[in-house]
């Protein structure tokens, strides 16, 4: 553990990725194999199943301190990050040893799942004992399954390679799978990632092992600029881009695989496309999308919203039902293995002739290739993208491979996506974040307006009303452990304490955001709210309104969980509108109008 | 606030702590006619004021940065009396010549504490337990999550880290508070490591500390650097707003670091942005607020600046009155401190 600890600091001390590969490489070096073979797993993203509930750690860590359960929330709340708090609240350790990463994950912590819950608490704390601050925190991590740490698995595998020499491309196609965690991490599953090829061998194509997939960069540029960015039109293949989940068939030896995106094997949960599949010949893999189709009476149908797809993902067993609500279609759009045979170097031309000479016929759709003369004449038709239920277009160029991860070096894809649609809300409600935002204020609830106020008067007279209601007599509503308040819950507290008259304007609570701003204007927000505070819950405040943000978002539904009736996705904020005053922020009704596009 | 202002020896008023029989103030914030400072850090030590008493060894820095004030200095452990109060100054622990003010008027004793630590520190007098009614405490880290190492500890982990870095061609530069902070990292480093060079901000008060009789290693403002491939090997202690300006560029692609308590929280490391943090503090750890406030057998406390509702409910869930002063030291410390590090 002290030599993986010592590699984690190594990490967290240095933004550079040369220095992060050497510190990398160098922990190969040196580390038993046993041990690598665990480090690679956690490094690459790895999530052992949690062992202990963190909240049970939390009180365990107080125990062991002496410490009450509200002082050890003040302490979160100044760190930000529970496994981090429990290794600097807890005294000095008394036995320290010095056991090795596999050790502790294979014969302390997997074996503590089932344990009673006393004998749980005395290997914890005696684990605890035996190791000093930063090898609490990585063991906290690992047993609570929050370990996270500032390498992209790309990094990891450059090391890898650079340190047994192999091709970086083959060690990313053999660690596929690596951390889905079917299998434990070992030493022969180490040594195959790094194991040099012998001459001719074709990469492990027998286990339904995927190939990396290759990921798009976003494309921010006016159309304007294309023609000089990307070049003409005509050397580019242009797709639309579907909202579903990218997807890896694999075909081998008779058998299908279904990958996502996240290397998770999902195979089960797709009966319907693992039936088109089993038509393909041996030794194929197409990448594509998963979406829900929905068609009726023969017409060719369209992609239905990402959030039926969701809904899908989220059930267990797939009734008759589910499968007859959600049917699920591939939508390929490209080829990577052909009679067994690697063709990711092939041109993008190529591949899609091939793909399109392979699907011919069978029931997979393809991803239709769209043409126009012009940058700008597609800049037209993305203005669809809505009502077709895409997300924009997909350039990907004719004469390229098809790479590794988000790299630029074989080939290039683009993702032109539409602008987010927006709108401009109130901050009532903020909250310190975690990490490396502890202790300032940058997760934010939005509001907007119940109906158009009348002017900037009715407006300010709203939020007199708001701020005057103030705390209920005796004294400040902070409820008991008030970590676990949230800034619904504070929203709930204070409308039912203070219910508007009916028709009375007011502040609807409908998204939280925490990106989209520079640390600096975080800085300035955060002192805003300090200024502006009404109340505090906990960790949440409320504020009195008197910012407006632009938040943009990817899509909105309706939804019976949120009071305002809506949900939106991927909301983030855009910018902060000091020039708007808060009678000219978007109301529920502009809301609506969106819902209908 | 703290109740009964007619019998209590320190009361809050608009410009600070304030002792009403002896007519005097403690760290005023705003101009008085008389001031007792308890140490020379920013927040404490105001310009400004009629006359000012302080311990006699922190005569040196208080000059150095107040400059000419009509200034009375006092031996630590020596008394005198005013307006009937008695009135000595003790070994605050903190930086070199900071006190803790001890009252005594009418059978009650209050000490106020000002800023303290109970480890030892080479650079200034130890921390000394005055037994005391009241006893007023500061509460900048009141979080049992700060519990610091031995200087032994951090130190070596600071020569290491210069060590590797001198190895590997670079500049250390480690940000700290020029005064006290700066003198006593100076003080622990391991000078064979190579050439020590500091802000000009910093040297002032290196001169103070030797004028003290603090012994330093030989420190060099980079000024007075002759051969440029000392900057590759050199540590560079300077304020942290120097860290992050022009002065800077000179030392190249250089490692950083930031010698503070709020260290101890990798979060504030990382926001700073800096490459290694050393939890390395003036004040009083969680252990060492609790073990001084139990020192001084004061069953009634007052908690000023810092984790202040924290320490007020634990004390009192112990058993002691415990209360509160609004005062304008340390500012809102956490957040303050993690933008421009500015009290240590």
């Amino acid at each position: 553990m002290k030599r993986f600890a010592a590699l984690f600091a190594q990490l967290d001390a240095t933004t550079s990725t040369n220095e992060k590969v050497a510190a990398l490489q160098r922990y190969f070096e040196q580390a038993p194999a046993r041990d690598a073979a665990w480090a690679v797993y956690f490094l690459a993203g790895g999530k052992p199943r949690q062992v202990v509930p963190t909240a049970r750690l939390a009180v365990l860590a107080c125990e062991m301190a002496g410490i009450a359960g509200w002082l050890f929330d003040e302490c979160y709340q100044a760190v930000g990050d529970l496994a981090e708090t429990i290794a600097l609240v807890l005294p000095r350790g008394s036995d320290p040893t010095d056991v090795g990463l596999a050790e502790w994950v294979e014969e302390r912590l997997l074996p503590l799942r089932g344990l009673s819950e006393a004998e749980i608490a005395v290997r914890v704390k005696s684990y605890w004992g035996e190791l000093d601050t930063p090898g609490r925190f990585l063991l906290t991590k690992l047993v609570g399954g929050g370990f996270r740490v500032g390498v992209s698995k790309l990094l990891v595998q450059r090391a890898l390679a650079a340190h047994a020499q192999v091709d970086a491309k083959r060690v990313a196609q053999r660690m596929m799978g690596y951390t889905d965690g079917k299998v434990m991490p070992s030493v022969e599953r180490f040594q195959a990632l790094i194991a040099r090829p012998e001459e001719g061998t074709a990469p492990l194509q027998d286990e339904g092992q995927p190939y990396p997939f290759f990921l798009a960069h976003q494309l921010d540029a006016p159309p304007e600029v294309f023609a000089s960015r990307l070049g003409p039109v005509g050397d580019w293949q242009v797709e639309w881009k579907y909202d579903g989940i990218r997807g890896q068939i694999v075909k081998r030896s008779g058998r299908v695989w279904i990958w996502s995106r996240g290397e998770e094997l999902v195979t089960e949960r797709f009966p319907e496309i693992v039936a088109l599949a089993q038509a393909l010949p041996d030794g194929t893999v197409l990448d594509g999308e998963i979406m829900v189709w929905t068609s009726s009476d023969g017409d060719e149908g369209g992609p239905a919203p990402f959030a039926l797809l969701q809904q899908r993902i989220g059930r267990k067993t797939l009734t008759r039902k589910v499968l007859a609500q959600a049917p699920v279609t591939f939508v390929a759009y490209d080829l990577l293995e052909q009679q067994r045979q690697d063709i990711r170097s092939l041109p993008q031309r190529e591949r899609r002739a091939r793909l399109e000479g392979l699907l011919l016929g069978t029931g997979f759709k393809i991803s239709p290739i769209e043409t126009d003369s012009s940058w700008l004449e597609f800049a037209r038709r993305r203005e669809q993208s809505r009502e077709r239920g895409v997300e924009g277009f997909m350039l990907k160029r004719l004469d390229a491979a098809y790479g590794t991860g988000r790299t630029k070096a074989e080939g290039l894809w683009w993702k032109w996506k539409i602008d987010p649609m927006t709108i401009d809300c109130v901050l009532i409600y903020a909250q310190a974040g975690h990490g490396r935002r502890a202790s300032v204020y940058t997760d934010y609830t939005f509001a907007v307006w119940n109906r158009r106020p009348a002017g900037r008067q009715e407006a300010d007279a709203a939020i007199e009303a708001m701020t005057a209601a103030g705390p209920p007599q005796g004294g400040r509503a902070v409820p008991e452990g008030g970590a676990a308040a949230s800034a619904e819950s504070a929203g709930a507290t204070s409308s039912r304490r203070e219910p508007p008259p009916a028709g009375a304007l007011q502040l609807v609570a409908f998204a939280k955001a925490y990106s989209g701003l520079t640390d600096e204007e975080f800085r300035q927000v955060d002192a805003i709210i300090r200024a502006t505070t009404i109340e505090k819950f906990g960790p949440v405040r409320s504020v009195k309104p008197s910012l407006v943000f632009e938040l943009g978002f990817e899509g909105i539904n309706r939804s019976g969980r949120h009071k305002s009736g809506i949900a939106v996705r991927f909301p983030r904020m855009l910018r902060i509108r000091f020039d708007k005053p808060l009678h000219e922020a978007n109301c529920l009704q502009d809301l609506e109008a969106l819902l209908k596009l | 606030m703290a109740g009964q202002p007619n019998h209590d020896l320190v009361v809050q008023r608009p410009e600070g702590l304030y002792c009403p029989p002896g007519d005097f103030y403690i760290d005023p914030w705003r101009p008085v006619a008389r001031a007792v400072i308890t140490h020379a850090h920013s927040d404490h030590a105001r310009p400004g004021h009629g006359h000012y008493l302080a311990a006699q060894r922190g005569e040196a820095v208080l000059r150095t940065r107040l400059g000419a004030i009509d200034l009375q200095t006092l031996p630590y452990g020596q008394r005198i009396v005013h307006n009937g109060v008695v009135l000595s100054l003790h070994p605050a622990g903190h930086v070199l010549g900071s006190a803790q003010v001890r009252l005594e008027h009418g059978g009650r004793v209050w000490v106020a504490s000002g800023d303290y630590k109970v480890a030892p520190d080479a650079t200034c007098d130890a921390f000394e337990p005055v037994p005391c009614d009241v006893f007023i405490t500061e509460s900048t880290f009141g979080l049992p999550i700060y519990r610091w190492c031995t200087d032994g500890e951090i130190f070596a982990d600071i020569n290491a880290w210069w060590g590797r870095n001198a190895l590997a061609g670079r500049a250390s530069v480690l940000a700290c508070y020029s005064f006290g902070k700066a003198q006593r990292i100076l003080s622990g480093v391991d000078p064979s490591i190579g050439p020590i060079i500091v802000h000009g901000a910093v040297e002032p008060l290196n001169q103070a500390y030797r004028m003290a009789g603090v012994e330093l290693p030989q420190t060099t403002m980079v000024t007075g650097v002759r051969d440029k491939a000392d900057l590759k090997r050199a540590l560079v202690v300077c304020p942290p707003g120097a860290a992050a300006s022009p002065w800077m560029r000179r030392f190249g692609d250089a490692g950083t670091a930031f010698a503070s308590g709020w260290m101890q929280v990798r979060g504030m490391r990382r926001r700073g942005g800096w490459d290694r943090g050393f939890a390395l503090s003036d004040h009083a750890d969680w252990p060492g607020l609790m073990s001084a406030i139990a020192a001084t057998g004061a069953q009634r406390i007052i908690v000023t600046h810092g984790s202040v509702p924290v320490m007020v409910r634990f004390l009192a869930e112990q058993g002691l009155r415990a209360e509160a002063f609004d005062t304008e030291y340390g500012g809102d410390a956490v957040e303050a401190d993690a933008q421009a590090p500015a009290a240590p």
